[in-house]
Parts: C-alpha cells; structure tokens; sequence
C-alpha cells in the first residue's frame, strides 16, 4: 500500500485546506502519476486537477510532487514514491482554485506583457519570409516551452513579486523573440525589460532549469537578455545553443 | 441544487461563438477578431492545451519549397486518391489551392518552421505523396517544425490572437446547442468550469471546433479531452452526422497509453505474439508475416483478441516482442521506442514484450459542411444549410479525408478551412444574415442535459460506464469489421443508452468540479459512438479504413457516396459526393495501390 497525500481544498465547503490521505495499492506496473490520479478519482471524484494531452506535451497537469513541481502524466509514480509515499500539492504561489488546480491569472498576464508574437513592420512577402537554418537554430530551445508554469512557480522571485517580475517562462518567451531574425522589435522588447523588476529580479537560483520538464533553460535566456541590456549587445551577435540546457 | 431556467442564468450576447480552441477555432477567431464582430472562443482547456498540440509530422502543402515544381494539383490528386474517393472534389480542390496562401500566413505570423539551406520552409516526404499525378515518383511536400508542428502551429495561432485582441472564455464547457422554433442554431448553454456559473450564450452564428472524438475508443493516441463535444451537441439537437464509419487507426499503439510504437519493431525483426506465445501472424499472412499491410495485421489483431488469446487480465490486448534482437540492437537501432516503452508501458523491451493495441488515431466523419463550414443537414434527400451552425477542422466533414486522411492534411484542413468560415461570416453577418431569437422554452430545454445531471441521485458510475462504452467500441468496431459482431455491438450500445440516461453525478459542488464536465462529455462520447455503431454497420463494403471482413471489397455501385447519420431515426443514408472541382478534370474512381 502506498498512502497518497492530496492538498484539499473546495472553497465552496472549505474554511482551510487540508491534507487526505489516499491509501492505494501500488500498482503492479509502474504507471504515471496521472494514471494514479485518475484511478483515485474513480474512488472519490471530488479530487479535482486539470489534464489533457496525457504525454507531456500540452502543460495541463503541472503540480508540486514531494516538494518538486513537474507533469503528472510523465512522472513515473517509482520516481514519485518516497517512504511510501507521495505528496501532491498544487504548483506553488498561485492563487489555488480548488485542489491541484491554481488559478494562473497572473502566470498568463506575464505572457501576454512580453508581446508573444511576431513583430515585423515591413511588408511580408507573397511566400515565407526567409531565415537560414543558423538563424532557425537559435530557437532551439526556446520556442518548445509548453507554458506548464513549473519554472516560474517554482522561482522565489516569482513568488515575491508575480505583477512585477516576468519569470522565467515569459522571459523564455521574450528571449524567444529577441532571437527570431525575422522579429524587428529587439530595441523595443528591451527596452520593455529594462526596469528594476521585469528581468533582474532573477537572481540565478536556477529552480527554473531544476524543473522544467521539456529541458529548457530559463536561466541562460534570462542571462542573454541581461546581457543585450546591459552592454548593448545586437541581435546578429546571438549564438544558437547546442541545447539550452 | 437549483434547477436551472431562462430567468435564472444570465444572457451573454455574442455576434460569433467559437466552440473549442484548438488549431481550427482559433484559425477562426483570428479571421473574426479582425473584423470588428464581438466574438468568444469558448474552450474547455486554455487553449495551447488542447489536441492540436500533439500533431507532429507536418502540414501537407505544395509550396514548391523542396520540389520548385510542385503543383496543388498533385496534392490534390493525392489527396483524392488517399480519400478511396469519397472526399469531396470541390472542397479538396479548394484546400490544396488555397493551401500555400494558409501556410505563407502561417509563417508571417511567426510559426518556427525548420528550414533549407536556402532559407526557404523545410517540406519531407509522407505516405501517400507523390509527383505528377502519380507517375513522377515520392514527393517531399510536408512542412515541418522539427516534429513538434502541431505544437509551433498551436502556439503560434493563440500568440496572434493575443496580438488582435481576441475574446476568450478559457476553462467555459458548452453543454448543448439551443434552436428556435425554425430550428435555427442561437447559441449554445455554457458553464464556467472555475466558477460553475451556467449562461446562454447567444449568437448570430455558433462555430464547433471542438476536434475529435478518439476516446470513445479504449486505445487511442488522442487527448483525454478529445470528447466529440460538438458531435455531441449537434446529434443531441438532430443534426446528422456524414461517413462516421471513418476512423484511422495504427496497429501498434501501447496498450493502456496509447503512444505510437513504430513499424520499425517488425521492419527490425520483432513480431506479434498471442496470450498462448504464438506468434499469430503467420496463419494470417503465411508470407509476409508480421510485416503484411497495417490493417492486414491490425485485423489479425482483433481477432485474436476476440477469440479469447488476447492477453492480460482482461485479455484485451497482444504482445510486440523484441527481447531476441538483443540490447544491442535495440539500443542501437530502437532506442526511442524502448525509452517510450519503459515511460508509458512499464516494460523494458530488452526484457519483455509491449503490450500493444489498434490504436484509433483520427476521425475523419463529421459534421457535413461546406466550404465554408456552413453545416448541413437533410430534408427529403435534399442538402439543406443550417442557419446559425457552422463546424470546421476534425469535428467536421467538408469533406478533404474521405474514407482515410493523408498525414499532414488534418492541420492543413485546420487552417484553411479555419479562414474560410471566419472569412464567411464576417461577410454574411455584415450583410445582414442571422438568426432569430429563441425564446424561454427553447433556451430551457436546452438546459434539459444539465438540469438532468444535477438533480441525479443515483445511477450509474461515469467511469465504470465510460469504460464499458470503449471497450464495446474497441472490441467491436475497430480496425476489423464484421456484420454479426457489429450487430452484437449496436446491441450493447442500446443497453449502454439506458447507462447513458441514468448517470449519477456525486459532487455537485460548483467550483472546478471536472467530474460534472466528465459526465458530460461521456454522453458525447455515446453520441459519437452510437453513430460511427450504426454507420459501420450499414456500410455494407470495404473501403479506407473502414474494411469488413463480410464484404471485403469497395462495392463503387452502391457505396461510392457518404453515409448520412440520422440521429433522431438512428438510420444511414446516402448522400452524394462531390464530383465537381472548379479548375481541374474530375478525378475518376481507379483501383487505389500504392
């Protein structure tokens, strides 16, 4: 038996959250931990968390597991059990919704302030724009993010100041921009960044780059753009990452 | 709880609804936030989550970027070819044509696509593609981001509406479709899955992008979130659904996950063995063995499985077994397949065989619209629009798939046609078309499902009948067809129905409450699969996907046409194909190898 611990919380019939605990018999195959939380939804459909694509690809299910935030549905639950145990709360310092589900407002206005898209004044062309494989290769890395929030709620300078410090997965996507030859807005997008809280509330502690589960480097994007701002140094002089992390 | 009215839930006015923001929706919304219409894209999941994101490969396009000669006339011909010939000539003929124009859009919106050295969008070659009509040899015509396509295409499209402003209800469920007394299409009911809030969303015109239904099948490769929703809701209000017999499907899926494991295994030496250790294929292709055609062996599959040497507790499933090539070889020439295999089967390869099932991949039925994604319906045999009610990408069935999809061409459809209904509507909305109010009788019994799943006391378990519903689908109605299983089939589905009605929702609770949106979808799932029950049962030949056994080849005298789903009936009819492209000859029917 295995004893699965659940952050509780319903608003509706809930003063505090709590904590209960799922006794289970350990499956016999070593399933994902999503598998195991719908298995024990079957068994109380109260538990509440969000799900989709079931294969790491879509973000859903991003949650804190015995301390460390990652995808349900890629975590084997052998990796999840500790003493017997695993322990599942919802991703740290978000408003939570009810359960395993936070409301990620705040996670998604970052996003939108970076200006997440293309920005190119001149005319397109009747085709594609052209860009050399080397100008596509330095978004590796960059432009797989799939916006589970692991890294920036698991950043303490997310947690402080989540209106002020963009985080890492927007910086990711910022830098994601930055780096694209076909974007025009480098100065613009800098510029943007260039206050005390946007980028340089992150003080490298590198929790970002610990979870992420697709691999990216949070980090190393947040590092480049500090870098252009600080001593002005162009887009063309970007280098592609032989895998940002 | 509270029963819900039309003087008790609140009235939201839009000119445009979009249901589901995946690929299609959001090509929709794009079209439609330009336009100064007030618009919602209403999606179960915030919309990078949804299926689109799983699409790898590519999207087919003759863009002449590998090959300077392309021509959209050969993808079309490929297109038509790969459809058994029952896609519609008019509506391949407009995707392949307007194509380029699409992707090019695509790309100056920022799309990340891999590239040539010359800076141009990397194209590599799928199946079924080929140059000058068929003669000129394998073509390279799909375009690429690495193998993550559908996941750039999903991004790059929410990233542009962020950029023209467009109107979200992110984590909103649509419940059911409301109609006037003209049976015209209002809008939808709605609830905020965060808040449990319940709305009438009213519109000029109600798009359903709400993709495909692969669950209603036990193994497939789709999301869990992939429900037919929209089917659903359309078959409840008695809208027909077209060729629901339609459904792709790959032989080795993993059992239980779903995830694709390569032909390659078989192409290596691997082979299939039954709960007795037989290696089965070789009564069923004493040659090829287990290398014969996909469906060949995905049919041997089934049959092993129905006749009781399935393996497993539930002896639902067969073994891929790869253990004799050795940790050599398959490190060396296996090495994605056996990490894929220990992530989502628990099964090192090396040691032990994959459990393996037909894996459902893509529905290619739908609701029958045009090029515009107007939706269709039939009075008398005579193709009639529905006002208000439009469908576009995987729910709908324009139809560019016919009887099997081309890989590439779903996210193709997903953009062009995704264009083509935003471009539609503006245009018809701003010269006058819409729809008349539906009033309080219409709007309550629209509520009639909800209403229903609420007050529940008791009935049945969601999982417990979700479960049964996918293995009757899976066990009788997947890759292999047979008249007297299917008849067994449609039988159970008739008992499941009663299920279906009498489901008992436990929480009711309001806020975040996935287990109300799971009974929900359970009952589209039935919808969906009652229809693809009936439709395969009726289509008395062989052809794409859809092979039986009884009747084992294309019978073009009397089957060269879809098949027209009535739900209210529950009969089959046919309607006519399109023969009729604007710019080129008509591709006639040929034996179709490859």
């Amino acid at each position: 038996m295995i004893d699965v611990n659940i952050y509780r919380y319903n608003p509706e019939t809930d003063k505090f959250p709590y904590t209960q605990t799922y006794s289970i018999k350990k499956p016999e195959k070593d399933i994902m931990l999503l598998e195991l939380l719908n298995l024990l939804k079957e068994q109380d459909s109260s538990i509440s968390y969000r799900r989709s694509c079931r294969e790491g690809v879509c973000g859903s299910d991003g949650m804190n597991i015995n301390g460390k935030n990652g995808l349900a549905c890629i975590t084997p639950i052998s990796e999840a059990i500790k003493n017997n145990k695993i322990e599942l709360r919802p991703l740290p310092g978000l408003p939570v919704i009810r359960d395993l589900v936070v409301d990620m407002t705040e996670f998604y206005a970052q996003y939108d302030k970076i200006k997440p898209f293309l920005q190119n004044e001149t005319q397109p062309p009747v085709q594609e724009r052209l860009q050399s494989p080397v100008d596509r290769d330095k978004l590796d890395g960059l432009y797989e993010c799939i916006l589970c929030a692991c890294c920036s709620t698991s950043c303490p300078s997310f947690w402080w100041n989540p209106d002020k410090f963009v985080g890492p997965a927007a910086l990711l996507q910022a830098y994601r921009f930055i780096a694209d030859s076909r974007d025009t807005k480098t100065a613009e997008r800098l510029e943007a960044l260039s206050d005390p809280f946007s980028v340089y509330r992150c003080h490298g502690i590198m929790n970002c780059v610990n979870v992420c589960p697709k691999d990216l480097n949070p980090n190393k994007a947040i590092g480049e753009i500090k870098s252009m701002l600080l001593s002005g140094s162009k887009k063309e002089n970007i280098i592609a990452s032989d895998g940002m992390s | 709880m509270e029963t819900y009215n039309s003087s008790n839930i609140k009235t939201l006015e839009f000119d445009a609804l979009i249901i589901g923001g995946g690929g299609s929706g959001m090509r929709t919304s794009l079209e439609l936030a330009k336009s100064g219409l007030k618009t919602a894209v209403v999606s179960k999941v915030f919309p990078t989550r949804s299926h689109t994101v799983s699409a790898q490969g590519g999207i087919t396009c003759a863009i002449a970027s590998a090959d300077p000669n392309d021509d959209w006339r050969w993808h079309m011909y490929d297109t038509v070819k790969g459809s058994d010939y029952i896609g519609d000539q008019d509506a391949i003929e407009y995707m392949c044509s307007e194509g380029p124009k699409a992707v090019f859009e695509l790309e100056h919106m920022g799309l990340p696509f891999s590239r040539f050295d010359n800076g141009r969008i990397y194209q590599r070659p799928f199946g079924g593609q080929s140059k000058d009509f068929g003669k000129g040899g394998q073509a390279a015509r799909t375009c690429a981001a690495a193998d993550r396509t559908g996941h750039a295409l999903l991004h790059t499209l929410y990233q542009n509406n962020i950029k023209e402003g467009s109107n979200f209800l992110n984590e909103w469920f649509a419940v059911d479709l409301v109609l006037n007394q003209a049976k015209e299409v209002t809008g939808v009911i709605a609830f905020s899955i965060e808040s449990g809030e319940v709305a009438y969303l009213k519109s000029q015109a109600t798009v359903m992008a709400t993709g495909g239904a692969g669950r209603i099948y036990s193994s497939t490769t789709n999301a869990l979130i992939n429900t037919g929703d929209g089917l659903g809701m359309a078959l409840r209000a008695g809208f027909p659904a077209q060729d629901m017999e339609m459904w792709q499907f790959h032989p080795t899926g993993i059992y239980g996950a779903g995830s694709l494991v390569t032909e390659g295994c078989r192409g290596e030496g691997g082979y299939l063995i039954n709960a007795e250790g037989e290696r089965f294929m070789e009564r069923y292709a004493p040659n090829a063995k287990d290398l014969a055609g996909r469906d060949v062996v995905a049919r041997s599959m089934v049959l092993e499985i129905l006749e009781g040497r399935g393996c497993g507790e539930n002896k639902d499933h067969v073994f891929l077994k790869l253990d004799h090539l050795g940790a050599d070889v398959l490190n060396a020439k296996l090495p994605g397949i056996c990490e894929l295999s220990r992530t989502f089967a628990g099964v090192d390869p090396v040691y032990n065989p994959i459990p393996v099932v037909p894996t459902c991949h893509y529905m290619m039925g739908g609701t029958p619209t045009n090029i515009h994604g107007q939706a269709y319906t039939q009075s008398n045999g005579v193709d009639e629009i529905v006002s208000g009610l439009f469908s576009v990408g995987e729910a709908a069935c324009v139809s560019v798939h016919g009887a099997n999809r081309l890989g590439g061409n779903s996210l193709l459809d997903l953009v062009v046609f995704g264009r083509a209904a935003g471009i539609h509507i503006q245009e018809a909305l701003k010269t006058g078309g819409g729809v008349a109010n539906a009033d309080r009788d219409d709007i309550d019994q629209a509520l009639d499902s909800l209403n229903k799943i609420n007050s529940s006391n008791e009935g049945f378990e969601v999982a417990e009948v979700k479960r049964e519903l996918q293995s009757v689908m899976q066990n009788y109605f997947g890759v292999f067809r047979r008249g007297d299983y299917m008849e067994k089939g449609v039988a159970a589905l008739g008992d499941i129905r009663e299920k279906i009605s009498n489901l008992h929702l436990k929480d009711k609770s309001m806020a975040f409450n996935t287990s109300r949106v799971e009974a929900l979808e359970l009952q589209n799932l039935f919808e969906v699969a009652e229809a693809t029950a009936i439709a395969s049962f009726q289509r008395t030949e062989s052809r794409g996907a859809h092979a039986r056994d009884d009747f084992k080849e294309r019978d073009d005298e009397n089957w060269l046409c879809h098949s027209l789903y009535d739900p209210i009936q529950k009969t089959l009819n046919k309607r006519d194909v399109n023969f009729a492209p604007a710019q080129v000859e008509t591709f006639e029917p040929k034996v179709r190898t490859y």
